[in-house]
């Protein structure tokens, strides 16, 4: 499996703020990643070295084999950003944007991508509109199209969606999709981790500057904890074996854990047996912003 | 030269393009009126050189003037608008050399000098018989004093972090230096204490070379002239190309 994008003791200073410390971080071709962390975690730092807007203290990094300083002109051209702010140049109509952006990456005749961008980004009948006049939405779009003129094998997008309505979401993440299955690596960092959860095959969580969570999206969920079985029985008690697994109660409810799918029969015979009747059984699995949440207020390093 | 590079000074040349009427237009306007206000007050009163009218003699001055001042706000302004508005990460994501994007936005900034130049040039054809003894110094001195401007101009419009600052460089180098150049007048008119500071004016050198373009005369040799500007031409374009190079407020 080829490296798409690889970081090595990637280090950033600025003059106030320490953003990266020593990041090492392999995407392979192909995935669908996704970078997390809280506002000044060095997500946007991270990425903004890998495109070349930022230059790094310490370390290197690499898209499809290029190193970003000293090969960029191979390392850009792998390389489709979608900036995180809606930036647009009110000069130019959606057109004239995306044949400039095709022009500055050597290409010269890209209209029948262009126009293949423009429909699946629902862009059609905005193309000779200026940049200026469309909405947040739509500038949005502008700029993925934008990223992508080029057709990039690696495609990074900052909070693709923020500030985006539920239906271009959906349609953007179809069509970002779509890219991935045709064999682009996608890398994006979100706000909203029900998207990474659904999306991305392999989560990193950055805090501080540094990985302090990478792996695979399903393991991360089932390390983030115990599976949680939340019962409500009649009469309201539980048996005394069960008493080991009880973590809470809420209300008439009492919450168990359950690491193991397979021991529910064992729970419920239980409760048969002491004449007790289940009402209402409700069965949880922590999700991604609980994984996340509880690895932000743990110390740096505690998972690496 | 590669297409990133063609397109950066296509798109360049566009954006100016699409508001002639304020890039264009406005400073050839502004040209008119200096000429209608000083050739009438002055006509009948100076004649600086024989048998050249005031008026004639003012011509290459302001064509001059509009054309540095152009070069210069060409390249400033087009960097500190996208860099307020953020746009500026269009050209940086490219695989745009620091060479290609210097060259771009200096030969950007040239031709809308140039056009401003030419306009004002037309306008004055109306105003005064103009002649073109030797066309050779007259291009020197634009090219040479129209890319002095333009690396001013890109240096300032990278430096900056909001528009005071770009007219604040507008206002206290650029005005200064294009008025007290002798544009309206020869030096030699002047008191010897502003003789003196004229002649340690580049601007002046630049004018004066360009004058004799048109008329085959100035203050000074051309030769001088042209030995004073040229320097600052290289000095310029090192400046600028290792600010760029260093990435210094675009690659931070």
């Amino acid at each position: 499996m080829n490296v798409a994008v690889r970081l090595r003791g990637l280090d950033k200073r600025f003059a106030r703020v320490h953003a990266l410390r020593g990041v090492d971080l392999d995407i392979a071709e192909g995935e669908f990643f996704a970078l997390l962390g809280p506002n000044g975690a060095g997500k946007t730092t991270l990425i903004s070295i890998l495109a070349g807007l930022t230059r790094a203290t310490g370390g290197s990094a690499e898209v499809m084999g290029h190193d970003v300083v000293a090969d960029y002109r191979d390392a850009r051209r792998a390389l489709g950003v979608v900036p995180q702010e809606l930036v647009y140049d009110p000069f130019f109509t959606v057109r004239e944007t995306l044949r400039l952006q095709s022009g500055y990456f050597g290409l010269r005749r890209n209209d029948d991508w262009i126009d293949e961008l423009l429909a699946n980004l629902g862009l059609t009948d905005k193309a000779e509109t200026y940049t200026r006049q469309l909405s947040g939405g739509m500038k949005r779009r502008v700029l993925v199209a934008q990223a992508l003129v080029h057709r990039p094998p690696v495609i990074v997008l900052d909070e693709p969606t923020a500030g985006v309505d539920v239906e271009l979401r959906q349609s953007l993440w179809a069509f970002i999709r779509r890219l991935n299955r045709d064999g682009h690596t996608i890398m994006l960092t979100t706000h909203y981790l029900e998207e990474a959860e659904n999306l991305c095959e392999r989560v990193a969580m950055l805090k501080e500057g540094r990985v302090i969570a990478l792996d695979r999206t399903e393991n991360l969920l089932r390390s983030g904890g115990e599976r949680r079985l939340s019962l409500e029985l009649e009469p309201a008690r539980l048996p005394e074996a069960l008493l080991p697994r009880l973590i809470g109660r809420e209300g008439e409810r009492f919450v168990l854990e359950l690491p193991d799918f397979g021991e529910l029969e064992h729970i419920l015979s239980v409760l048969r047996a002491a004449g007790i009747a289940v009402r209402d059984l409700h069965h949880g699995q922590a999700d991604l912003e609980e994984v996340f949440l509880r690895l932000m207020r743990g110390t740096p390093e505690t998972r690496r | 030269m590669s297409v990133g590079f063609r397109t950066l000074l296509y798109k360049e040349i566009l954006r100016f393009m699409k508001v002639l009427v304020q890039t264009v237009g406005a400073p050839v306007l502004t040209a008119l009126l200096y000429l209608l206000i000083f050739s009438h007050v002055l006509e009948e009163h100076v004649q600086v050189y024989p048998g050249v009218s005031y008026t004639a003699f003012l011509m290459p001055g302001l064509i001059m003037m509009s054309l540095l001042q152009n070069a210069f706000a060409n390249s400033s302004s087009s960097l500190i608008q996208s860099k307020i508005t953020g746009n500026i990460v269009f050209v940086l994501l490219p695989p745009i050399s620091y060479l290609e994007f210097f060259l771009a936005y200096l030969f950007a900034a040239l031709i809308r000098g140039f056009t401003v130049g030419l306009g004002v040039l037309l306008v004055g054809l109306f105003f005064a018989d103009i002649e073109m003894r030797h066309p050779l110094w007259i291009l020197a001195f634009a090219l040479a004093s129209g890319a002095v401007f333009a690396c001013i101009g890109i240096l300032a419009g990278i430096w900056a972090n909001q528009y005071d600052n770009l007219a604040a460089v507008q206002n206290f180098l650029i005005m200064p230096l294009t008025f007290l150049s002798g544009v309206f007048y020869s030096i030699h008119s002047l008191p010897t204490f502003w003789q003196g500071v004229s002649h340690i004016n580049p601007v002046f050198y630049m004018i004066d070379g360009f004058r004799y373009g048109f008329f085959g005369q100035g203050d000074v040799d051309p030769r001088l002239s042209l030995a004073v500007v040229t320097p600052f031409v290289v000095l310029l374009a090192v400046l600028t190309l290792r600010m760029l190079k260093s990435g210094y407020k675009l690659r931070h």
